[in-house]
């Protein structure tokens, strides 16, 4: 049977659809000048009445940070950014006294969440979600504080964390991800705003899942967060990040770093799912995603899983890692990452084996429609220490249409001769014979390739909390879709 | 019901049907046979909606309506199923998922309340019983590692869950052995009916033997060439098809590139 693709096929339709959640919302924000110069990294500590200890780590990341150049290895293409045109810092203004509660949050905002569907009431209510939003740079809630206090443990933006607990962070903070790691990171730790901060006590099982929604809204703001989670001894934690940005013409920058350091028999478990807004259907405008994420798996037996879902952003440099140090510790990678238009990812993890019997996994689904561009980048490096060690990999590509792409760079680097490392790689192309087949059976053109692309990500889903799974797999079918509603 | 007058369907500027003329109504059971290459699954997928095809002439009435103005999931939910040749996989789907998918979708379409997930387990079960198919195929993804004759086997199950009125089994009897064979044509003829019309589109005699048809057409080279009655079949599978192409004075058969 021969088949013929034409010019026009419902695929180019499918995945010509456009953003959702564009929409800017009128918050007035207290905002620094233009530019970075030591001056803006002691006002923006000044701003936050930070400790001497703060203010001089983040004057040494600066410092090294302006020894630094960008770096240009990872397969994305986007003009030079002019990191004297970024503006550093902007609080929205209504928040300057901090909330007492959600009855003090501005209305604004909580209309900004509702457009999201993320309504912070709701979510508090029904799906006893502690959430913790920031809205640009300032947190503006934090709920289910109590509950978790009668059990030790902290939740709360990272601004509090360093005026409350600051040992905690001097102990911990730039232990995993140092600000000599990376040009962005060290960028994140001279100016980072805010972000979340949690400490789970030991033996303690966090009773529910702590989630933190970002966003991004002051016009020109780059947003620098920053996110620092210790699972002390026997503790667990499972934690969710999600994220929406309005539509805007500019590119911003977004320079996250997450830290995560689990102790002996702890376990974290943090699943993303990520919609920043990509650009429209000409690649104009979208967020530059440049995040660095780790996870410090300290303890023996301890474990540490990423889950992500990536649908959104112009570009993606995302490589949630772990470093497998205790004996016995685990390490998980499960991504799914879409590119559609005129979107660039490349992500993909490292796991490095240092303790002996560590054992990671690796399942990586990258998805590519329009002119997307789609790179898996891993590196699984085993150490001489790391007897016994293992790891799987599974990267697999999907391809919607002719003119996107998809590029698999796997490293590997074993010292230990009793490592065992399995890789497995496949690229495919969804068929207009899996869709005529669906079609055939009634199904829409695009409930079938949303049908037929979440099938293609179900080993990733299954690793997402519940709830989360169900929004990622809806925020699949609206990221593909073309005519939208 | 189906009525098509003059179809003509080019595949990149190649002529694959040149004139097709059929009248198919309720209740009747029709055979459409022709050796490889003579047209017959491009018209099983011209009918069911397939977008690689080029229709250059004629018209095509389903109850009605103009069927080549339909996208194919309209044509799927105003009852026009196909049994495919080569049923796809779909990696990471249940079967179960698709097939309550494609249930709802067509209920939906007809006004109907969507089932839920109980009602449509005790269902598909009843169904399958029928197919003689077994549980686990429900929970394994679409068509994935499904033997050949399960895979045809799927595809009657799902005939016989979404109750089309026209159906067109596209050689639905290729790849079985004798039993898949008898399974097969025992669920084809429990969903004949006075309301229901099937074409049954098969190189071989074989499955008329167990599903006998009203009507028997002769394609070649994209023609209807000899019309008959369920004796056709027979002499076809005494004779083979080069008697009927030299009496409709046909060129001789080109070479099968398909």
């Amino acid at each position: 049977m021969t088949e013929t693709l034409t010019a026009a096929t419902p695929l180019d339709d499918l995945i010509s659809g456009e953003y959702r959640h564009g929409f800017i919302s009128d918050v007035a924000a207290d905002a620094l000048p233009r530019g970075l110069s030591e001056d803006v990294v002691r006002l923006i500590s000044a701003k936050k009445n930070e400790p001497p200890f703060m203010l001089e780590w983040r004057l040494a990341a600066f410092r090294h940070w302006l020894t630094m150049t960008e770096p240009n290895w990872a397969t994305v293409r986007h003009p030079a950014i002019d990191y004297q045109d970024i503006i550093y810092y902007s609080a929205p203004k209504s928040q300057k006294d901090g909330p007492k509660s959600l009855d003090d949050v501005d209305p604004e905002l909580l209309r900004v969440y509702e457009k999201l569907g993320v309504p912070l009431r709701e979510r508090e209510m029904l799906a006893g979600v502690a959430v913790d939003a920031v809205f640009d740079s300032v947190s503006v809630g934090t709920t289910f504080k109590a509950k978790l206090g009668e059990l030790g443990i902290i939740f709360c933006s990272f601004s509090e964390a360093v005026q409350e607990h600051p040992d905690l962070v001097k102990q911990y903070l730039g232990s995993v991800v140092p600000y000599t790691d990376n040009f962005f990171a060290a960028l994140n730790s001279a100016v980072f705003s805010d972000g979340s901060f949690c400490y789970i006590p030991r033996g303690v099982r966090c009773p529910m899942e702590l989630s933190t929604y970002f966003r991004i809204n002051a016009k020109d703001t780059g947003q620098f967060e920053r996110t620092l989670i210790i699972a002390d001894e026997g503790a667990s934690v499972s934690y969710l990040e999600g994220c929406t940005a309005p539509m805007r013409d500019e590119n911003q920058l977004h320079a996250a770093v997450v830290e995560l350091i689990a102790l002996d028999r702890a376990r974290i478990k943090y699943s993303t799912v990520q919609n920043w807004y990509p650009g429209d259907k000409e690649g104009k405008g979208g967020i530059y995603n440049f995040v660095t994420k780790r996870g410090d798996c300290r303890g023996a037996d301890s474990r540490i899983s990423w889950t992500q879902v990536e649908t959104g952003s112009a570009i993606t440099w995302k490589y949630p890692s772990c470093i497998l140090r205790g004996d016995n510790s685990v390490g998980e990678f499960y991504s799914v990452a879409l590119t559609n238009h005129y979107q660039q990812a490349d992500t993909g993890t490292k796991m490095i084996h240092i303790g002996r019997n560590t054992r990671s996994t690796i399942v990586s689904k990258g998805i590519s429609a329009g002119r997307g561009q789609n790179a898996y980048r891993g590196l699984v490096k085993i150490l001489k220490s790391a007897d016994g060690a293992r790891n799987y990999s599974q990267c697999d590509s999907l391809l919607l249409g002719d003119r996107c792409g998809a590029h698999t760079f796997p490293y590997m680097e074993v010292k230990n001769a009793t490592a065992k490392v399995e890789h497995e790689a496949s690229t495919s192309r969804i068929g207009e014979d899996q869709l005529f087949y669906c079609r055939q059976r009634g199904l829409s053109a695009e409930d079938a390739v949303s049908m037929i692309v979440n099938g293609f990500c179900k080993d990733v889903f299954k690793e997402l909390p519940m709830e989360f799974a169900v929004e990622a797999q809806k925020l699949l079918g609206v990221s593909l879709e073309g005519s939208v509603g | 019901m189906l009525e098509i007058r003059n179809l003509q369907v080019r595949v990149d500027d190649k002529p694959i049907l040149r004139g097709i003329d059929l009248t198919v109504n309720a209740g009747e059971m029709h055979a459409i046979m022709g050796p490889n290459g003579s047209g017959k699954s491009t018209l099983a997928q011209v009918l069911a909606g397939r977008e690689a095809f080029t229709v250059t002439a004629g018209d095509v009435r389903y109850q009605g309506r103009d069927l080549l103005a339909m996208p194919p999931e309209e044509r799927a939910r105003e009852g026009v199923f196909l049994a495919f040749q080569y049923p796809v996989e779909i990696p990471g789907v249940s079967n179960v998922y698709l097939l309550k998918a494609a249930l709802n979708s067509i209920r939906k379409h007809r006004g109907l309340p969507e089932v839920d997930a109980m009602e449509f387990l005790a269902l598909i079960r009843e169904k399958m019983k029928l197919m003689e198919m077994t549980d686990e195929l429900l929970f394994r993804s679409v068509n994935e590692g499904f033997s050949g004759g399960e895979k045809k086997r799927n595809e009657i199950l799902q005939m016989a869950l979404l109750e089309p009125a026209l159906a067109i089994l596209d050689e639905t009897d290729s790849g079985l052995d004798i039993d898949a064979l008898q399974v097969v044509a025992k669920g084809i003829n429990s969903l004949r009916g006075p309301k229901r019309a099937m074409i049954l589109v098969t190189h071989y005699q074989r499955l008329l033997d167990y599903v006998v048809p009203d009507h028997v057409h002769v394609l070649s080279q994209g023609r209807i060439v000899k019309s008959g009655g369920k004796e056709l079949a027979l002499e076809l599978e005494a004779r083979g098809y080069g008697w009927l192409e030299a009496e409709a004075g046909a060129a001789p058969v080109e070479t099968a590139v398909r």
